[in-house]
Formats: C-alpha cells, sequence, structure tokens
C-alpha cells in the first residue's frame, strides 16, 4: 500500500519533471517549473497595497483568498506596460506561499530535457540571478525561472533599501 | 512503553487528569478560605488523587503516580485518624507542589517527551510530613488498619444475570510478572473488560482495589478469577492471554457451580447500569461529591470538543458565504429589474446566514471565568511568598469572549494581578498603620459594552505615585511635552512604555522592566486598548478594552480614488464635510481643523498611501473624526460608501513578509467581490 502511493507520487512528479510553462516579456521566452503553477487567470481588479516595493502591484481576490501579485516586469526592473487581453495572472505556490506573477501573455507548456538546459553564463549584473538555466527549445531559448529567488530575494533588498 | 495504548486513551487520560487536577486546586483553595480541612475536601482530595495514581501506574508514569501515592496516603491518614492539628498551609503547599509537579509532567507527556521528573524529593518531604503528623496525633489512637471494609462489589453486567443455564464455569489465575506494579489495578482491569465477556465474575482477593494488601497477594498466589460465560474454553483463553504483564495463566473449566457458592452466601450483587470508567471509592461520607460527578459526566455528554482549526475554518467560511450572498443578490445584473419573488427569497436566505454567522461566532465565544480562576491560584501563591494578605474578588466572569482573544489576554492579566499585588498592596503593617483593612484586595471585573469587553484589575493599594512616575520617565527620557500640561491620566499611561518600572529591586514577581508595555502590545495585538486610572493611597484601576472578537467588525467603508479602505466604526465619532473657514494650516504646514472649539489634526489618506485621487480639496471631500486612546484626529477621504459587517481577513504573508505596513490591520472582501483594506486606527495614529 505504502510503496504504490509512494510510487504514484513518483511517477505524478515525473510526469511534472522537465515541464515548464512558458511565457513571454517583451522579446524574452521565460519558463517556469510546472510543479509551481497552480493555475492561470486572466488580469482581474488590484487592489493596491501602500508602501510596498513597486513590483508589488497588490492584492487580488481569488474565488475568497487573497493572494498577492507581482509584475514581473517589473521586477526585473524593465518599463511598466498597460495590461491588456493577452495580460495574464500565473498564480504560483511555493511552500504554501500564493503568488500571482503578471506576465505579458502565457505560450504553452514544453518538456525541456536536462540535456537542453544549460547554466546561464557567470555574470555580475541583476538580471541573471533570477534564472536558474537557459533551456534550448530548436532555434528559441527559454530564460527558466528560479521561483524560490523570485520570491525570497527581496528581503535582502529591502534591508538594502531601508 | 506508552506505545502500547493507542492515542486516544493517552488523551484520554491527560483530559480526565487535568481535569481532576482542576478539581483539586478549586478544593484546596476553598479550603483555604476556610482555613480547615473539611471532611468532604480530604474524600475529595484523597478519591482525586486516587484517580490519577491508578490511571497514571495504567499508563506507566510511575513519576506522577508516586506523587499521587504519596498524597493519597497522606490523606488516607487524615480521613482515617481524623488528626486535629493539623498544619493546614503546609498541607495545601504540599499538595499545591504535587499538582504543579504532574502538570510539568503532563505537558512532557503531551508533547510527547518522557515524563522523567524526579518526584523523589517530593514524595520523601510528603512522607515526612505524613510521619511528622502520626508522631503529634500518637496519644491514645494507635494507627489502626481500617477495620470496616468497604462492601465487596461485583460487577455484574445487567440483563445478564438470569441466564445462567448452558453456560461454562471457568477458573483462571493470572500471575504477573516481576516488578509490573500496581497488580491490583492490572487485575482490576482484566475484571473490568471481563464484564463484557462473561456473565458472572468473581475474584479473590476480593478487594482488590480498597485494599493494598491484595498487591501482595496476587504477587504471591496470583489473581484469581472466576467466571461463567457461554463462549468456549479457546476464546476464554485467549481473552486472558491479552492481558499485559501476563507471565503465568491457569484456565480451568469447572465441572459445577461448586466454586461460585463461596462467593453468593452473604454477598450483595450490585448491578452497574452505566459505563464503569475507573474504580472510584464511594464512600457515605461522600456522597455529595459522588453526585456531582455524575452531575459533571452527565453534562460532559452534550458537550463535545472541536479542534478549533476546524472552528476558525468554519468561520473563513461563513464570511465567504456571506460575500457571496452579498454578490447575488447585489449583482449588477440585477440592477432595474422587478423581482418581487426573487426578493423575497433572497431576503430569506439574508436572515438564515446572519443566524448562522451569529451561532458559528457564538460557538467561539467562551466565558473568561476560566482565566480569572487562575488568577486565585496567583494571588494565594503570591500572598504567600511577598507576605501580604490579599483576596481575589471576581465579578462578572461569566462574560464570553472570543476564544482567539481569551488566549491572548491570559498573560497580560496574570501581568496585572501581579503587578497589582507586587506593587499596588501594601505590606500588611503599612495598611494597618493606614487604616486599611489588613487584607488587601484585588478585584478582577468584567463587563460588555458595546462591542467590546471592558475588563478591570483594580486593586485597593497605595495607587500610582505621580512624581516618581515623573521622575522616573525624566530619567528615561521619555516625555514628549512638557511636564506642567500633561493631565494625571497622561502621567499615569506613562507607565505603559517600553523600559519603564518604578520598582527599584527586581523581584520574583515583577519588575523586570519589560512589564506594562508588554501587555499593552499584547492588548493592542487584539485590538484592545489599555488605560490606568489611580487614586494616591486608595488604589489603581487598569482597564483593558477588548473587542468581543476578531473576526468579523462593523466597518465604514471609505473611498479614496480607486482604492477602498474600512474603518472600525467603534473609532468613528462623527463624519462631515467641512467649511472652509474652519480649516487651519500651521507654518509647518500641519493641516488642522477646528470643530466645536477644539483643534484635530488631519490626515489625509491619499497621501499617506500614495493613491491618485482627483479629491484633494478638504471642501469637496469628507472628514472622519477617529477617537483614539481618548485624542482626537481626523481622516480625510474622498467620499463614504457605507456602512457593513465585514469579515477581516489578514494580508498574504508574502506582504507581511515583505514588509510591516503600518496602520493597515488586514483586508476584507466587499459585496462586489473587490477587496477593501481595513485600517489600524492605532497605528495611523501612531503615524501622525
Amino acid at each position: 500500500m505504502g510503496e504504490n502511493m509512494e510510487q504514484s507520487v513518483f511517477e505524478q512528479e515525473d510526469t511534472q519533471r522537465g515541464r515548464f510553462l512558458t511565457f513571454t516579456l517583451g522579446r524574452e521566452s521565460y519558463g517556469i517549473e510546472i510543479r509551481y503553477v497552480t493555475e492561470i487567470i486572466g488580469i482581474q481588479q488590484i487592489t493596491e497595497v501602500p508602501e510596498l516595493p513597486e513590483y508589488i502591484r497588490g492584492i487580488i481576490n481569488l474565488r475568497g483568498k487573497i493572494i498577492p501579485v507581482m509584475d514581473v516586469r517589473l521586477r526585473f526592473k524593465k518599463d511598466f506596460r498597460e495590461y491588456n487581453d493577452r495580460t495574464c495572472v500565473i498564480v504560483i505556490d511555493i511552500s504554501d506561499l500564493s503568488i500571482g506573477l503578471i506576465v505579458d501573455s502565457v505560450s504553452e507548456v514544453i518538456s525541456i530535457p536536462d540535456s537542453e538546459i544549460v547554466v546561464p553564463p557567470e555574470m555580475n549584473k541583476d538580471s541573471s540571478k533570477y534564472i536558474k538555466g537557459i533551456g534550448k527549445v530548436g532555434s528559441e531559448v527559454k530564460l527558466l525561472l528560479d521561483c524560490e529567488r523570485l520570491l525570497n530575494e527581496d528581503d535582502i533588498e529591502n534591508i538594502s533599501l531601508n | 512503553m506508552a506505545e502500547q495504548y493507542n492515542e486516544s486513551m493517552l488523551d484520554m487520560y491527560i483530559f480526565e487528569t487535568t481535569q481532576n487536577l482542576e478539581q483539586l486546586e478549586v478544593c484546596i483553595l476553598d479550603t483555604e478560605k476556610s482555613s480547615c480541612y473539611t471532611k468532604t475536601a480530604i474524600d475529595e482530595i484523597f478519591r482525586i488523587m486516587h484517580t490519577i495514581k491508578g490511571s497514571s501506574a495504567m499508563m506507566l508514569f510511575s513519576s506522577i503516580s508516586k506523587v499521587a501515592h504519596s498524597i493519597e496516603d497522606l490523606f488516607y491518614y487524615l480521613r482515617e485518624q481524623k488528626p486535629h492539628n493539623i498544619d493546614c498551609s503546609g498541607l495545601s503547599d504540599l499538595v499545591l507542589e504535587g499538582s504543579d509537579f504532574i502538570k510539568v509532567e503532563l505537558q512532557k507527556i503531551k508533547s510527547g517527551d518522557k515524563a522523567d521528573g524526579d518526584a523523589s524529593n517530593l514524595t520523601n518531604r510528603i512522607k515526612e510530613f505524613l510521619s511528622c503528623l502520626k508522631q503529634q496525633n500518637s496519644y491514645g489512637t494507635e494507627i489502626v488498619e481500617p477495620v470496616s471494609e468497604p462492601p465487596v462489589r461485583y460487577y455484574i453486567a445487567p440483563d445478564k444475570t438470569s441466564n445462567s443455564l448452558s453456560q461454562k464455569a471457568f477458573k483462571a489465575t493470572v500471575c504477573f510478572e516481576e516488578g509490573c506494579e500496581m497488580e491490583n489495578i492490572r487485575a482490576y482491569t482484566i475484571i473490568h473488560n471481563l464484564k463484557d465477556f462473561a456473565d458472572e465474575v468473581y475474584h479473590l482477593p476480593q478487594d482488590i482495589i480498597d485494599n493494598d494488601e491484595s498487591i501482595s497477594i496476587i504477587r504471591e498466589e496470583g489473581f484469581q478469577v472466576f467466571l461463567k460465560t457461554d463462549k468456549s474454553y479457546e476464546k476464554t483463553l485467549e481473552f486472558f492471554k491479552q492481558t499485559i504483564f501476563l507471565k503465568d495463566l491457569e484456565l480451568i473449566e469447572l465441572e459445577n457451580d461448586e466454586e461460585f457458592s463461596q462467593f453468593n452466601k452473604n454477598n450483595q450483587i450490585l448491578l452497574e447500569a452505566g459505563p464503569i470508567k475507573v474504580p472510584q471509592l464511594e464512600y457515605p461520607a461522600s456522597k455529595e461529591s459522588g453526585g456531582k460527578e455524575a452531575a459533571a459526566i452527565v453534562s460532559n455528554q452534550s458537550i463535545i470538543s472541536v479542534n478549533v482549526a476546524k472552528l476558525d475554518k468554519l468561520m473563513d467560511l461563513v464570511g465567504e458565504m456571506v460575500i457571496a450572498e452579498a454578490m447575488v443578490t447585489q449583482n449588477p445584473d440585477l440592477k432595474g429589474l422587478e423581482l418581487e419573488n426573487f426578493q423575497k427569497a433572497s431576503r430569506q436566505l439574508h436572515k438564515i446566514t446572519s443566524e448562522l454567522q451569529d451561532m458559528v461566532m457564538s460557538i467561539r465565544m467562551v466565558p473568561l471565568s476560566m482565566t480569572f480562576q487562575k488568577m486565585h491560584r496567583l494571588v494565594r501563591d503570591m500572598g504567600r511568598k511577598l507576605d501580604k494578605e490579599v483576596q481575589l474578588e471576581l465579578i462578572g466572569e461569566e462574560t464570553e469572549v472570543d476564544k482567539n482573544i481569551i488566549e491572548h489576554i491570559s498573560d497580560p492579566l496574570m501581568h496585572l494581578v501581579r503587578n497589582a499585588i507586587d506593587h499596588g498592596i501594601e505590606a500588611t503593617e503599612d495598611r494597618e498603620a493606614l487604616g486599611k483593612a489588613k487584607a488587601g484586595k484585588v478585584t478582577l471585573e468584567a463587563k460588555n459594552a458595546g462591542s467590546d469587553v471592558l475588563v478591570m484589575v483594580r486593586d485597593d493599594g497605595r495607587g500610582l505615585d505621580k512624581e516618581r512616575i515623573l521622575h522616573k520617565a525624566r530619567e528615561n527620557d521619555l516625555l514628549n511635552k512638557p511636564e506642567q500640561e500633561m493631565s494625571d491620566k497622561e502621567i499615569f499611561n506613562l507607565i505603559f512604555l517600553p523600559g519603564f518600572s518604578t520598582k527599584e529591586a527586581v523581584s520574583e514577581f515583577s519588575g523586570r522592566g519589560v512589564g506594562m508595555d508588554v501587555v499593552v502590545k499584547n492588548i493592542e495585538a487584539v485590538g484592545g486598548m489599555v488605560s490606568v486610572d489611580s487614586m494616591e493611597g486608595a488604589g489603581s484601576t487598569v482597564t483593558l478594552k477588548i473587542p468581543l472578537t476578531l473576526a468579523i467588525i462593523d466597518g465604514m467603508n471609505v473611498r479614496v480614488g480607486s482604492s477602498c479602505y474600512t474603518i472600525p466604526t467603534t473609532a468613528i465619532k462623527e463624519s462631515f464635510r467641512p467649511k472652509e473657514m474652519d480649516l487651519i494650516q500651521d507654518p509647518d504646514g500641519n493641516e488642522m481643523i477646528m470643530v466645536r472649539g477644539q483643534c484635530h489634526p488631519i490626515l489625509r489618506l491619499h497621501q499617506l498611501y500614495g493613491v491618485r485621487t482627483e479629491i484633494t480639496e478638504f471642501t469637496d471631500g469628507i472628514l472622519i473624526m477617529i477617537e483614539q486612546d481618548q485624542k482626537f484626529f481626523c481622516i480625510f477621504a474622498d467620499e463614504l460608501l457605507g456602512q457593513q459587517q465585514v469579515v477581516v481577513k489578514a494580508l498574504p504573508d508574502y506582504i507581511k513578509r515583505t514588509r510591516k505596513i503600518q496602520g493597515l490591520a488586514g483586508c476584507t472582501l466587499l459585496g462586489d467581490g473587490s477587496i477593501s483594506l481595513i485600517l489600524d486606527v492605532g497605528g495611523l495614529a501612531g503615524k501622525r
């Protein structure tokens, strides 16, 4: 019984392994591990919360649950772009923490085998610190996000801001 | 070893023992008041200790059972010999110490640790006390072992007595492993379990529970059980083999009832109708307590304990339902339609949901009495240590408060009572010199006031010393305005500032300088307020104003730009549109308004939270006057949206972690599904 359970959990993880949800921000295409993603919703009415970093746009009501939303564009210090029909909120769930990521548009779910993923080049710039790896799909390149860092790095930033 | 028993048994044990200990404390504190041990009290304590001893031994918590055993011995002596000159307070101290020890052990068991406390010191002292007592009372009466054996009881399951036909008779001799302790209790367990298995059960030795000598008999000769059952030999054998610590078992099928006849001669047969849990000694004298016990069992049946997490979940769901209801009935699609039947149905729905909401709220309400009762012990211990005579008076302990809030006020309350006794109440000599009653008095009072509960801690001690407070405040640089301008109340409230303690020496109970501000923080955490009032020489009163509940508040929704904020209605004094002529601006740019001769500062919400709005002129928007700690200020918003009950939800963890936002208490969902931020009035007052 226990063995079966273990196996099914293992299998489930296996089907999610190497699969990424891709989305676009401007010209770049990003990937996010599918196991973090709970759902994708259209842009909603956002309630602003004061005194937060600019990239946290506020909070939204997701069927009675209140979750914060982060504009990934602003997070990566790109220019703000008005939201439109294609703007999506990807709701991710990392260690019981739900957060919505606002992205320009969601593309598709693809499999990228480990062999096709390379580590990002060593750069001293901030931009690469949220990128876990770079996936090659045909001739395209997908930047694979490190979700944990995306959420947890702000603490450090805040301290330096203050 | 405890793994042998399943969780529920352990839970049951902890629950029962805790209850017994509570009863014990009440009993002892009552006794203290009348300053002598009544027969009922002795019986009661004996019974409690006996129960604890038995159940602890069953659960293999030997340290607890040893302590209980020694106290039981002590009270056994008291009960049988009725010695005259008992050192009552010494005795109470010992028993309370014992109960504390057991409590600590229980805590360990609860958190999954081993109950490894060493009680030998305590038990030795109890034994010393007992031998001391015996010496003092040895005149005349020799210590005689109890002659009057309690009537032997046999448990025979009801409705099974009649059919003695087609039954087999068995004789079983059970030997326990050496060193398993409490053989009599284990033997009792067998008998207890047999109740359902067999129709007639007799055993030798007979008085296994009441007579401690039975232990040695069982050890030496084994425990003999005679039973009649319609089960087969194999089944019976199997039954006995389940016994814990079984060393030897001999099971013989008897040809006839001969051996039974020895029991039937002159023994009454007691039919047990109800379930027997633990052997309880019932003596004629302790009838009242027995009756009480029965009543307690009956009332227990109509009460179930529920996990608080489940209640919280239920609360959330009901809250969401209230919002969903508003979403349906105030749906914009329905605007302008004549829907008579729909209106009727939605009114019905509204009635039910609001009743449901009230019901859920009332489930969470718990009377303050438990929290208040705990203070008895504190007052007693402190009075003893500080050598002050203190009476505790409780008023309105039946007042009900939300469970979550009770948890938050228990510690502050304890601190306040400690302070009152340590700092407030004078030493007995001083009191007499001042012509006051010898015993100091601490009053705990609770009462409802609108949607708040007021809890007051009052003492009739020396009161607060204004000069000393000011002096201390000067020393620590805590004064924020000239001394001459401060009202008495403001001076008194200085004691709530962090790092303030007028007591020079740190005592065991208070004076660490972290006192009052912690109280304030705790109370403010649940949205309450603390204030103090005092009369030099006549005592002081600390008043806690706490909300009835955290989960649902009455709120006024206001709009600023495109955002919506909710202000707790309780804080709002009035709202009005200001006239140009009442507005004042001082050279620093602080804006103020004159209302009925009083000048109040204004807080622009849109400026504070950086919200874009068209309305920046005071005359276009609305001012809401807020009262906080007897201070007033006005909040400037675009317009009022209306008043409604809102369900308070915490801001998402991610946001709380990123930054602690001052002035926001949480958020709530409005009828249209949008989110409103709830303003924390206390925090806003600090922002000004």
